[in-house]
């Protein structure tokens, strides 16, 4: 019997028609979990460096992970792996929801898609029975409209379904998958999944999932139970009201963005409004996200508020979470919070991510300020900055005129439009938009985090540590006293000493040692809650989550009957790194590739960053090409990944 | 007839507080497990969240009693504006749908407010408070209640007759009886 995983995957040919259950082998967990881990072991093994996004051959992989389904609190992650038309790297964005664990009760880890359908398509996964059937009558129907419209169809309520609307559908490079509250929404999945003429995935199951020592995995859980609970009950204090809780950020419960609307940058990462944050704009703020939102909501088996059921107008009504609240308020420069809620429902069922789009518009209105872009590309726009935002939207997810470019992203529309059009490209890393930050000296672990991480952007890097250093030695001290989730005590060293000003304060302090460490941590447990699919707003995201390195090799072992121990953990989750980093590698990515924008921050220190990198790369046990060295594929059991990356070249002499 | 005391077990749900989790179907559905904890399925679960996300419906519903007829007509209700399903609100197992029965045998389930634990798992496991646990003891009538197994019993004689239950149970226990002698 398997425990935790359902030990079958399900291989979709969508040329041939072909459906397989394949069972997997139990091996592939003991070495790499679940999740992203398993997955990224299969694009290894089957896509090679030759395959572009919108070939046949590029897998499209929705996965769950070990303990979606189980009683594990928020283990609702759905990770979906593709090389992004954006980046031509291996992404994995990650939706929560409800689909995994479904996935997981019809019998299967992961469905596995491969080649092109001929016509639009849905599939239809309902325990044993899984279908290929007709989705012409969906076509170019909003994303979530979709979902209700194949439940209906189904006549399967319980039914969940990840769909795309029509960005996806016409490919564009910041197309979403859709699922309910959740999407699956970076670099391309819904691009990948439009080319494969898949409109949506529906699944309903009703078997069981396997714990291998289920009162054990029990007693385990009131652990994480009451420390939830303690959480809750005590926010951390003197960090911003948004981080002070557990959960992925609660912008649908919190009203006070204080801190987001003047430290982040407006229109295309390009203004802050350090004043912004007005008491009338405050008051119109909250007074229109309490109209909105008419519910709070969660993900599968989440006792948490992240997402919302919201009613921008009369009978309209659509789900969101989280940061994509205001993005579009700051990238069009609207003050009013109501347009957000409004274009974020058309974004939303067109399936268009909501941290890239808004700054590909922002973008346009830019060029079209500098008259780079002109009147004959915004015909027919109107003038007002929230009608051009609607009319450019419109274009982007239907490909039309400007938006066949614009659909593309920021880094590959400016170099199509050319005519200066690269210099606004300048919040972009490995050709992917980031969060609209620009601040003052260089943070020597952010600028770890932004170069190097396989995730190509920030949000799921970061969370474990502190954003920046306490003021005082007080509230220092008062932080490292309650802190089980550290991997070692000698972290606690590190935030001590750690100052807003002088010898011991950025960007010379942590020293570029111990931010290896510290960046290495957050890395790990990232890694290892995407093989589990724990949501990292409950764990990697978070200050002092309920899940960390030192509880999951108990649970994982309760859960699989796997024997594991914190070594053991570490080794899965590095080697799981490795290989991405290695896929990474095959398909071009080298240290060039590694930096930050140049206005990311207003100090820089060339020298020190080059130091960083060094340190980092030594660290991981990586050449200083940023490629891992046969010796730590080696350690990792990756011997064969070793050969791959020698033969073509890409690793010379083992080390070079 | 005599009056005896009794104990009245009551889960309030505040409907209104659900965020829609269904980690209630979770424990439930492995409470109940054999062993304990050793399989999580919600379709076995005997609390169902019925959801329309879309129409902010979000309603945990309880196993009632095992039904063999379907009633005579059907019921809908519309409150705060909001049209639930289709007998929406009632807990039977019930031959007009597939909800509280056993997935594979279609066997009819039914909450037992987990019987023997200080208080059911669901409300336990369900953190933000829609479940709150309440007992009393009122004074009734003595009267025999039909057991788990027996309501069982009675879905399979409505659904074979009871002749051909019967006969089942005789030709299962002769052949328990002799794989018994077999083996001694």
């Amino acid at each position: 019997m398997r425990y935790a995983e359902t030990g079958y995957n399900l291989e979709i040919d969508l040329a041939r028609g072909n459906i397989e259950r394949v069972q997997t082998d139990p091996k592939l967990m003991e070495l790499h979990l679940g999740g992203l881990g398993t997955s990224v072991k299969i694009h290894w093994d089957r896509v090679p460096p030759e395959v572009k996004p919108f070939d046949p051959e590029n897998l499209l992989i929705f996965s769950s992970g070990l303990f979606n389904g189980t009683p594990a609190f928020s283990a609702n992650r759905t990770v979906v792996t593709f090389v992004s038309p954006q980046t031509e790297l291996l992404a994995y964005p990650m939706m929560g929801g409800f689909w995994s664990a479904e996935l997981k009760y019809a019998g299967y880890d992961k469905v596995i898609f491969r080649n092109k359908s001929p016509e639009w398509v849905y599939i239809w996964i309902n325990n044993d029975k899984v279908e290929i059937r007709d989705a012409s009558h969906l076509k170019s129907k909003g994303a979530l409209e979709t979902q209700d419209l194949i439940r209906e169809e189904l006549n399967q309520p319980k039914a969940q379904v990840a769909a795309i609307g029509l960005a996806g559908e016409n490919r564009c490079f910041t197309a979403s998958i859709e699922q309910g509250r959740s999407s699956a929404s970076r670099l391309g999945g819904g691009a990948v999944m439009g080319d494969k003429k898949i409109k949506a995935v529906a699944v309903r199951g009703t078997k069981g999932i396997n714990l291998a020592r289920g009162e054990e995995f029990m007693e385990l859980m009131k652990g994480v139970t009451e420390y939830i609970n303690f959480r809750n009950a005590n926010p951390i204090p003197d960090v911003m009201t948004i981080l002070s809780g557990i959960g992925s950020p609660q912008e649908m419960v919190h009203t006070d963005e204080k801190w987001h609307t003047e430290n982040f940058m407006w229109g295309n990462a390009r203004t802050r409004r350090r004043d912004f944050w007005s008491k009338e704009n405050a008051d119109n703020w909250a007074r229109a996200q309490h109209t909105t939102i008419k519910r709070l909501i969660s993900c599968m088996n989440c006792p948490q508020h992240c997402g919302a059921l919201v009613s921008p107008g009369e009978g309209r009504y659509y789900m969101m979470k989280c940061f994509g609240k205001l993005t579009y308020c700051l990238a069009a420069y609207v003050d009013d919070l109501n347009f957000n809620f409004n274009i974020l429902h058309r974004a939303t069922e067109y399936g268009l991510d909501s941290f890239s789009t808004p700054q590909i518009l922002a973008f346009a209105v830019e060029l079209y300020e500098a008259g780079i872009l002109t009147d004959k590309d915004f015909e027919g726009c109107p003038t007002d900055k929230e009608g051009r935002f609607f009319w450019l939207l419109d274009r982007v997810a239907r490909r039309e005129g400007i938006g066949d470019i614009l659909a593309d992203g920021v880094y590959a529309a400016a170099r199509k439009i050319g005519n200066g059009a690269e210099a606004f490209d300048h919040n972009t890393i490995k050709k992917h938009e980031q969060l609209p930050l620009k601040l003052g000296t260089l943070d020597p672990l952010y600028f770890l985090m932004y170069s190097t991480n396989e995730k190509i952007s920030i949000t799921q890097i970061e969370g474990q540590w502190p954003q920046s250093a306490f003021p005082t030695r007080e509230q220092r001290e008062a932080f490292v006293k309650d802190w089980p989730q550290l991997p070692d005590e000698h972290f606690k060293q590190y935030l001590l000493d750690w100052e807003i000003k002088g010898d011991h304060a950025i960007p010379y302090y942590p020293t570029p040692q111990m931010c290896c460490e510290i960046v290495d941590w957050m890395e790990m447990l990232h890694n290892i809650d995407d093989a589990v699919c724990i949501c990292a707003g409950m764990s990697s995201f978070c200050l002092k989550p309920p899940y960390h390195i030192h509880n999951y090799p108990k649970l994982i072992s309760a859960a699989t009957g796997m024997d594991l121990d914190e070594a053991g953990l570490k080794k899965i989750a590095n080697r799981s790194r490795n290989l991405h980093r290695a896929f990474n590698n095959r398909k071009g990515m080298t240290r060039a590739d590694e930096k930050p924008p140049e206005d990311h921050w207003k100090r820089r220190f060339p020298e020190l960053e080059q130091e960083l990198l060094n340190t980092y790369y030594r660290y991981k046990g990586w050449n200083q090409d940023a490629v891992p060295t046969r010796e730590r594929l080696q350690e990792l059991d990756l011997g064969y990944v070793a050969d791959d990356l020698e033969k073509r070249g890409i690793l010379k002499n083992g080390h070079n | 007839m005599a009056t005896i005391k009794k104990k009245i077990k009551k889960i309030k749900i505040d409907a209104d507080k659900c965020n829609g989790c269904r980690g209630c179907e979770i424990i439930c559905s492995s409470f109940h497990a054999t062993p304990k904890y050793s399989e999580i399925n919600p379709a076995r679960s005997r609390v169902q969240v019925i959801s329309h996300r879309l129409k902010n419906i979000w309603l945990p519903v309880f196993a009632g009693e095992y039904t063999p007829a379907e009633c005579a007509g059907r019921d809908v209700y519309v409150i705060d504006g909001k049209e639930y399903d289709e007998c929406g609100f009632c807990r039977a197992a019930c031959p007009s749908r597939d909800m509280f029965k056993e997935p594979d045998s279609g066997l009819p389930l039914k909450c037992d407010m987990c019987e023997g634990e200080e208080r059911p798992k669901c409300v336990e496991w369900c953190l933000n408070d829609v479940l709150t646990y309440e007992e009393r003891e009122e004074e009734v009538e003595e009267g025999v209640e039909m057991e788990a197994v027996e309501a069982g019993v009675e879905s399979l004689i409505d659904k074979y007759g009871f002749d051909k239950i019967a006969d089942t149970v005789a030709r299962m226990s002769k052949k328990t009886l002799n794989v018994n002698k077999a083996n001694e």
